[in-house]
């Protein structure tokens, strides 16, 4: 069923690293992105390999769900491995079969090229498995504020992600239904080439769509009635406050992200 | 017997698995007019969706004249042309850019000749009430809601199904639209006999059109038959927090006052006249020995 | 000074060339219970929609404690003192959780914090939804779903709040629920409130019944002298709820009975 979908994958738990200010993780997640990205010695993969497993282990997250969140890119990382392998010059020819050849580079950056893509796969999902996604609409808002004196509306924009996550689970629902209704009158949305697939779809999307705008227009009433006017000037049930906590385990990722570009 | 269902048990498989029915045995006969009662989650909507295939049962079987419809054998193409099901706010369903090409969707679907789908759509526009000409060619979003509403089951009957499935098809409608989806639902039973199974709230038009009122509570049929039987098991139906027909209510608490009044009844008029007559005797009673 | 104003008041929505409301005039007192009932198209929506700044009047005026509509800088406070509640209880509920949604009235009045947090909790203790202040909405049942709805209009403290056919898509528990809400709030909380709805047994509840058909105030009174009137209310394209059905059948062959709008009430006056 299309509601049994879950959105983002956020594990309930009480660790430290879930109750870590959002914008902090938010900060330190792409601070070590950035990091990964300068890292250029097995050490210092090593390092960031274990500080991944240290952080893993203290919010307590099943290292699976983990692991099953790299499937996904699979077969970036063996295509990024092969193109490497084959196509980067440089250094003794390790191996070589009539036209195919791999060089000593080649296997270096194949081999960083793949553990970078994993290591960032890792640390973002430590982020998205420890904050719920109400939190992560939060931190981006607050982090995104500052840019409002140039033009950008932090403020809307957060809404417009509170409101998507809102109503997706609606939509879902409804999508089903509408498909349950046009199979009832026949429709087929299983069966047939790409092309009549594709054309199957119309008679659900159509409703989906309109029904979109519908709802969107009654909630932009509704909102309106109970005072919006936009995102500047509205308080907030919860604040977000920096607790101290935070403020040293940040100073400690800023730290480690140091000590590990070092090698 | 046209459908039967057979030891049925449906289980949702979400994170964790809710049963929606449980031990369900159902006969319908051809040309009955079955109404379904039951708190919203109850287990109705899953039923009815068993009946043409949308689901299919965990456990269990589901017949149309004897076939069961999840085998390898039966088309379920054919059977969800033969059960029409219209669903809650079918309006919401409308896709096309004109009412005709709307209500043609299932008639092309089944692969009917253009003249023959041409035919059928004029013939569904008619019978819920609206002229082919003047409405073939309009956008099906420039209506009123009433307008959609018939139009989207109108979209079901041409198929020409032999059982009518409606769920809530009266909810959000004002009186006057209520009025008319009533008339034809009672048409296209009566005229046309066409098997029809009503899912609804209101229980004053389950009590006045059903042959048979099936009640459900929690994935199970608890109470069945005549409107008659199964309203006056006044208590049964508490037990499950559902209500009475006014009018049965209200004849209940006079029999309760020692008024000797009949509880089966459900027209406003048998109503009136029953209630007339009881008083009449009692005045007659009380003349006749003075206390 | 009423509560709530109205006169004259003439609308018309720019693609229909028909007249949505062709001069009302309507008065609501504080800490009434009035109920609008009418055929669809008949102007209910658009008269309650007038009540919140949500439309303003081509013609005429509607003043909310004096305030007129008409004025944009009455806007912000008028809408914190009538809250509106409408039919689907999806497409209002803005936020993720319960307790949130709720917030979200108070949020845009830019109240401190705590103060949002006391309103939140005691607004979902008004309605009977303590407890679920971490809840998804979507995981609500649709009577669960209004009550949040309305204790996000709760936690502005208004004076007013006005439900366009709040119950329309509910079952009839999920009916009940909205309906004792809302009876509990006019009674304790002494909140004027405006129903509209196609449930004659639900506008039976208000003191004043308003009938409405093309864009006008048919009549005006108390539930008991509009369901006598049954020819007005055919002429409406609505119908008496069945228990006033029945004694007006009853009185028509004869029986002299008070006026009556319960069961109960009914089954008294016989025996």
């Amino acid at each position: 069923m299309l509601t049994d979908i879950t959105i983002g994958q956020h594990i309930p738990g009480s660790s430290i690293i879930h109750r870590m200010d959002p914008r902090i993780k938010i900060l330190v997640t792409l601070l070590m992105i950035t990091i990964l990205f300068f890292i250029d010695t097995f050490i210092g993969f090593l390092l960031f390999l274990l500080l991944v497993i240290i952080i893993l282990l203290t919010a307590r997250l099943p290292i699976k769900r983990v692991l099953r969140g790299l499937k996904p890119v699979f077969f970036l990382v063996i295509l990024t491995l092969f193109l490497h392998l084959f196509l980067t010059r440089g250094g003794e020819v390790i191996w070589q079969w009539r036209f195919l050849r791999i060089e000593e580079a080649g296997v270096f950056t194949g081999f960083f090229m793949v553990s970078r893509i994993l290591l960032l796969i890792m640390f973002t999902s430590i982020l998205t498995l420890t904050t719920s996604p109400l939190e992560l609409t939060d931190g981006i808002e607050y982090l995104l504020k500052p840019l409002a004196r140039f033009g950008l509306p932090a403020g809307e924009l957060a809404m417009m992600m509170t409101i998507a996550l809102r109503f997706i689970p609606t939509l879902l629902e409804e999508a089903e239904k509408i498909m349950k209704a046009q199979k009832a009158r026949g429709a087929d949305f299983e069966s047939g080439n790409i092309i009549q697939r594709a054309k199957a779809l119309v008679p659900l999307l159509v409703p989906l769509f309109i029904s979109a705008f519908r709802r969107a227009d009654e909630l932009a009433l509704a909102m309106e009635s109970r005072c919006y006017r936009g995102g500047t000037n509205r308080t907030r049930l919860h604040e977000l406050k920096l607790k101290s906590s935070d403020i040293y385990l940040f100073l400690l990722a800023v730290g480690l992200a140091v000590a590990i570009s070092f090698f | 017997m046209l459908i039967e269902l057979k030891d049925i048990r449906h289980i949702y498989q979400l994170d964790d698995p809710v049963v929606a029915l449980d031990g369900v045995n159902l006969e319908i006969e051809r040309g009955e007019f079955l109404g379904l009662i039951g708190h919203t989650g109850s287990g109705k909507s899953t039923l009815v969706q068993l009946l043409n295939g949308l689901l299919k049962p965990s456990e269990g079987q589901v017949f149309f004249e004897g076939r069961d419809i999840n085998s390898q054998e039966v088309e379920l193409k054919e059977i969800r042309r033969r059960v029409g099901l219209v669903f809650q706010y079918p309006e919401h369903q409308l896709f096309e850019e004109t009412v005709a090409r709307d209500i043609a969707f299932g008639p092309k679907n089944a692969g009917l000749s253009e003249e023959e789908i041409e035919n059928r759509v004029r013939e569904a526009l008619e019978l819920v009430g609206l002229d082919y000409e003047s409405f073939k060619d309009r956008s099906p979003f420039n209506l009123s809601g009433g307008q959609q509403r018939r139009i989207a089951i109108a979209g079901v009957l041409a198929l020409k199904p032999e059982v009518l499935i409606l769920d809530e098809p009266m909810a959000g409608l004002d009186p006057a639209g209520r009025r008319k989806l009533l008339e034809l639902l009672i048409h296209l039973h009566r005229e046309l006999e066409i098997t029809v199974i009503l899912i609804s709230h209101r229980m004053e038009e389950i009590a006045r059109l059903a042959d048979r009122v099936l009640v459900m509570d929690r994935g199970k049929i608890v109470l069945q038959g005549r409107p008659a039987e199964v309203f006056t098991e006044r208590e049964r139906l508490k037990e499950i927090d559902l209500d009475l027909p006014v009018v049965t209510d209200i004849l209940k608490k006079l029999e309760e006052k020692g008024l000797k009044v009949r509880t089966d009844i459900f027209a406003l008029e048998e109503a009136r006249d029953e209630i007339l007559s009881a008083l009449e005797k009692q005045s007659q009673f009380r003349e006749s020995r003075p206390c | 000074m009423s509560q709530i104003e109205m006169q004259g008041v003439e609308f018309s929505y720019r693609a229909q060339q028909d007249k949505a409301l062709a001069g009302i005039d309507l008065k609501v007192e504080k800490g009434e219970f009035i109920s609008v009932i009418g055929a669809n198209g008949s102007g209910k929506s658009t008269l309650a929609k007038m009540m919140n700044v949500l439309l303003v009047p081509d013609k005429g005026s509607v003043t909310i404690n004096g305030l007129t509509t008409s004025d944009p800088d009455n806007i912000w406070q008028i809408r914190q003192q009538v809250g509106m509640v409408f039919q689907n209880p999806d497409n209002q509920l803005v936020a993720t959780l319960v307790e949130d949604d709720v917030a979200f009235g108070p949020e845009n009045l830019a109240l401190p914090t705590e103060v949002i947090r006391q309103r939140v909790d005691q607004a979902l203790k008004t309605v009977g939804m303590d407890g679920y202040q971490s809840h998804p909405p979507h995981k609500l049942s649709g009577g669960q779903k209004q009550r949040v709805a309305i204790a996000g209009i709760l936690a502005m403290l208004p004076d007013c709040i006005v439900l366009d056919e709040p119950t329309a898509m509910l079952d009839p528990m999920g009916r009940k629920e909205v309906l004792e809400t809302i009876s509990r709030l006019n009674r304790e909380e002494n909140i004027t409130v405006v129903l509209i709805t196609h449930f004659m047994e639900e506008a039976g509840l208000a003191d004043r019944v308003v009938i409405m058909q093309e864009g006008r105030i048919r009549k005006t009174g108390s539930p008991r002298e509009i369901f006598r009137d049954t020819g007005l209310i055919a002429e409406a394209g609505l119908d008496v709820p069945e228990v006033v059905a029945l004694a007006n059948q009853l009185r028509q062959q004869g029986l002299s009975l008070p006026e009556v709008m319960t069961a109960d009430e009914l089954v008294d006056s016989l025996c």
